[in-house]
């Protein structure tokens, strides 16, 4: 025998150890079989649809599945456009408070605005809908019409219908659109992106944050040479998790907006549309084929998400700051 | 420089001994206290660390220069030129100028990096108040337009199958919808908490690739879109298993909804539990399940049922799975499993589609009652997630002292209030027998001339009589002390009767005469004090 050789080491478990591990792995496998069904039944489900129209479910904008004439370029394209709404406002927005949170807040006060964001992150999205129906949608048309008149050169600013000039017209041009409904899914967002990046922040390294003020920095020096190059992982991975959440984001989209099943790349403009609010406002009326076409637009959804959520995850793992997580 | 750094380098550790005086000296020299005081406040001034980042006048004035300067352009602008429109439009416009000046400002007197700085500074505080003002106000805006439905206390214990859109508040409620979402949450929790609890434990304790994949996966499912999850269950539980639109498909697709908030929350919480305690446990012989079940668990308790409060308080907003799974009923309804069954989140979502006020105000309503509810369950979550441990054992430190310290005192009191009693009963007592003294003399003096037999033989009849009644008095007295007596007093010696007369010659007129009046010893010392205990019998005695 040489010295060498470590001593090998047998584990024995007993039964109720065995019972343990196996309870454990099989909740495990529970939660993989039940994703893994999400996409399975809907694809299945879609699978009638998709046959049906084939390619043409790539490009059709409009959404007659009982006419054989459903696609979803729309709908998608209007996903995208309020979740690329909410994201420009919304990453300033959790940007700034997150570094307020983490840098410039008072001590005492931190815990406290810590809870509010976490509280904040937890309001029901429905209560987001109300506010923005109710609320903003009244007060934002100025700012709308503003942006129009000041920038209606570029496309997606334009608002057809509108002319400055003419006092008479109507402003519900600038309702129900996808800009208003950016905004609310914006700060539905905030908070979980506030929460994300400042927990980050929060990580940046003691040591190399006093070098920074040490050799003379200022504060906001010290944050660009430091916390932000070592907090851009969960920049982005915060930013990418929101998108996620806009994507998704049902009952508050479908509040303000007035669905168009068309392309409609005038964010100011009235009319709007969004998988999810797509799939709340036809289940109620859809025939087993209608139903069967709404199931391709979740499974759509899910696969969007999916990937975004993978590409979250993957740069965040990537980064400095997600390394220790 | 230098004079700034000689004084506490050279002097530091003398200056204070010296020259700060003792109490005793100040109390001596009460002449030159002030003189003295100046002395020490000096010292402390060049001992402390230079203030940084303190506020100077310059600053403050520049601040204000810039608002009157940026709110005088907005309203020129605002009066004469094209205006942006709104109050919203006014206060960007306002916003931007008083960046712009206060930039202007700042340069006048500083270099380029302080002035970045201060602008950054600038904004990122507007951008905070920006998001919590406005995220504070949607939370009220709801709770305040919800109060004009509130006051009918019907709302709370009627459903709508009676009232239509047009009736007034007065009629109708949403009792039906919290019983829903106390229902469908109800059941969702009992689905997650075990499955959530045992993944977390999984990908905590059994580590390899496979728990890895599925952490991977969990992690994928938290962004999974809340109409997803209904579609899933829609398509399963009711297409294919014809079960129908009920309160029970609806908790699957809230579970599905809530699953994953609470395996992650529950996955980090467990990850803090320190190895040492889980090495210490095999170390000590116990097996894996048992190290789980009784040191894992147990130490990441408050954290867990945090994550579970957490997961509810998502699932219980959730609005778009239950809009697919559970239907709408304007009715009553206690059976998940049968008919159609409406949640708070849903019925706000149909309040509001109507165009009425009384509903759209039974919708604010109704959005108050929820968001009342998410936030309880947050703040519950809150306190108990900030306990910790130590924290708890320092809470629990702190209500024995306090229990102590309560008791300390009652005996105090207890002690003194019993002394007073005594005193003021040996006062009237010895009051009493100097009046009985002087009334006995009187009438042994009348006694001797008038009817001497009748007289004393009444007398002994009285005092016969006053004997049984204090005898009585004594018996019952002696029966509630036994029955009350706690067992440190067992050895106690109380009183024989004779005693008992002797001291409390009234004892018939007492006739209350509480337990501790008859073993005073024993009352006078209720606290188990060894010390204390000696006084007393010494001084009775």
């Amino acid at each position: 025998m040489t010295l060498e050789a470590p001593r090998k080491l047998v584990l024995i478990s007993d039964r109720g150890d065995i019972i343990y591990r196996t309870v454990a792995r099989s909740g495990g496998i529970i939660v993989l079989a039940i994703m893994t069904a999400i996409g399975v039944f809907l694809a299945l489900r879609a699978g009638q649809a998709i046959g049906k129209a084939g390619f043409s479910f790539v490009w059709t904008q409009a959404w007659e599945p009982d006419a054989n004439h459903f696609g979803i370029s729309a709908v998608l394209i209007g996903t995208l456009i309020i979740a690329l709404v909410a994201i420009v406002i919304a990453v300033p927005l959790s940007l700034g408070t997150a570094l307020y949170i983490s840098e410039y807040a008072p001590r005492k006060l931190q815990r406290t605005l810590i809870s509010l964001v976490d509280l904040m992150a937890a309001i029901p999205s429905v209560v987001f809908g109300l506010w923005g129906f109710f609320s903003l949608q009244g007060n934002i048309i100025d700012v709308a019409k503003w942006i129009s008149k000041t920038f209606g050169w570029i496309p997606i600013f334009a608002v057809d219908g509108f002319n400055a000039d003419d006092p008479l017209s109507s402003d519900t041009v600038f309702t129900a659109s996808s800009f208003v409904a950016g905004i609310v899914v914006a700060l539905m967002i905030t908070p979980i992106m506030t929460s994300i990046m400042r927990e980050v922040f929060s990580q940046a390294p003691v040591g190399e944050r006093e070098g920074a003020l040490g050799l003379g920095a200022t504060k906001w020096g010290m944050i660009r040479s430091v916390v932000l190059p070592y907090g851009v992982g969960g920049i982005i991975g915060g930013t990418m998790l929101g998108l996620g959440r806009a994507l998704g984001e049902t009952i508050a989209v479908y509040m303000i907006i007035s669905p168009v099943f068309a392309i409609q790349p005038h964010i100011l403009q009235s009319g709007a549309s969004s998988i999810s609010s797509l799939i709340a406002l036809k289940y109620g009326e859809a025939t087993a084929f209608g139903m069967s076409a709404l199931m391709a637009a979740g499974l759509t959804l899910f696969f969007v998400t999916l990937v975004v959520n993978f590409g979250a995850s993957a740069i965040v793992a990537r980064s400095r700051s997600g390394q220790s997580s | 420089m230098t004079t700034t750094l000689q004084p506490p380098s050279v002097s530091e550790p003398l200056a204070p001994r010296t020259r700060r005086p003792t109490v005793r000296q100040r109390q001596v020299l009460q002449p030159d206290i002030e003189d003295l005081d100046d002395e020490v406040e000096e010292q402390r001034d060049t001992d402390t660390p230079r203030r940084i980042g303190a506020l100077r006048i310059s600053d403050v004035l520049a601040i204000v220069g810039a608002v009157l300067a940026s709110l005088s352009l907005t309203i020129i602008i605002y009066s004469f030129l094209a205006p942006v429109g709104g109050v919203l439009g006014f206060f960007v416009t306002a916003y931007v100028l008083f960046l712009a000046s206060y930039a202007i400002l700042v340069s006048l007197d500083e270099s380029m990096p302080t002035v970045r700085d201060r602008v950054v500074l600038i904004f990122v505080h507007s951008l905070a108040i920006t998001v919590f003002v406005t995220l504070v106000f949607i939370v009220l805006f709801a709770t305040f337009r919800g109060l004009e439905a509130l006051p009918h206390w019907n709302f709370f214990t009627q459903d709508m199958s009676l009232a239509g859109p047009l009736d007034p508040l007065s009629d109708g409620g949403i009792i039906h919808a919290i019983t829903g979402t106390l229902i469908q949450i109800g059941i969702a929790l009992v689905i997650t908490i075990p499955l959530g609890l045992t993944t977390a434990v999984f990908l905590n304790e059994i580590p390899g690739p496979f728990s890895r994949f599925v952490r991977t996966i969990v992690e994928a499912m938290t962004a999974l879109p809340s109409i997803v999850a209904g579609l899933f269950i829609y398509a399963t539980f009711i297409l294919i298993l014809g079960i129908g639109k009920s309160g029970f498909a609806a908790s699957l697709a809230i579970s599905v909804m809530m699953l994953p908030i609470m395996i992650r929350a529950s996955d980090v919480v467990l990850r803090l539990v320190p190895s040492t305690l889980k090495e210490a446990s095999l170390g000590l012989g116990a097996n894996n399940w048992h190290t789980m079940w009784h040191v894992t668990l147990p130490t990441a308790r408050s954290g867990l049922v945090t994550a579970i409060i957490l997961a509810t308080a998502r699932g219980i907003g959730e609005t778009s799975p239950v809009l697919l799974t559970s239907g709408f009923t304007a009715a009553f309804n206690g059976d998940p499993f049968h008919g159609p069954m409406v949640s708070l989140p849903l019925a706000i979502f149909q309040f509001v589609k109507s165009p009425e006020p009384s509903m759209i105000a039974r919708g604010f309503g109704t959005a108050a009652v929820l968001m009342l509810l998410v936030i309880t369950l947050f703040v519950i979550a809150r306190v108990i997630g900030g306990q910790t441990v130590a924290k708890r054992e320092k809470a629990r430190d702190r209500r024995k002292r306090m229990v102590s310290d309560a008791k300390f005192f009652a005996v105090w009191v207890g002690q003194r209030t019993v002394r007073l009693a005594r005193s003021a009963k040996v006062t009237a007592v010895e009051g009493t027998k100097l009046v009985r003294q002087q009334i006995a003399g009187r009438t042994g003096a009348t006694g001797s001339t008038a009817t001497p037999t009748t007289t004393a033989a009444t007398r002994r009849a009285a005092v016969e009589s006053e004997r049984r009644k204090a005898r009585a008095a004594y018996e019952r007295a002696e029966i509630r002390a036994a029955g009350s007596a706690p067992k440190s007093r067992g050895s106690k010696r109380t009183l024989t009767f004779e005693e008992y007369l002797e001291r409390y010659p009234t004892a018939t007129q007492a006739k209350a005469t509480p337990p501790s009046d008859i073993t005073p010893e024993a009352a006078a010392d209720p606290a188990p004090r060894p010390v204390r205990r000696k006084k007393p019998e010494s001084g009775d005695s």
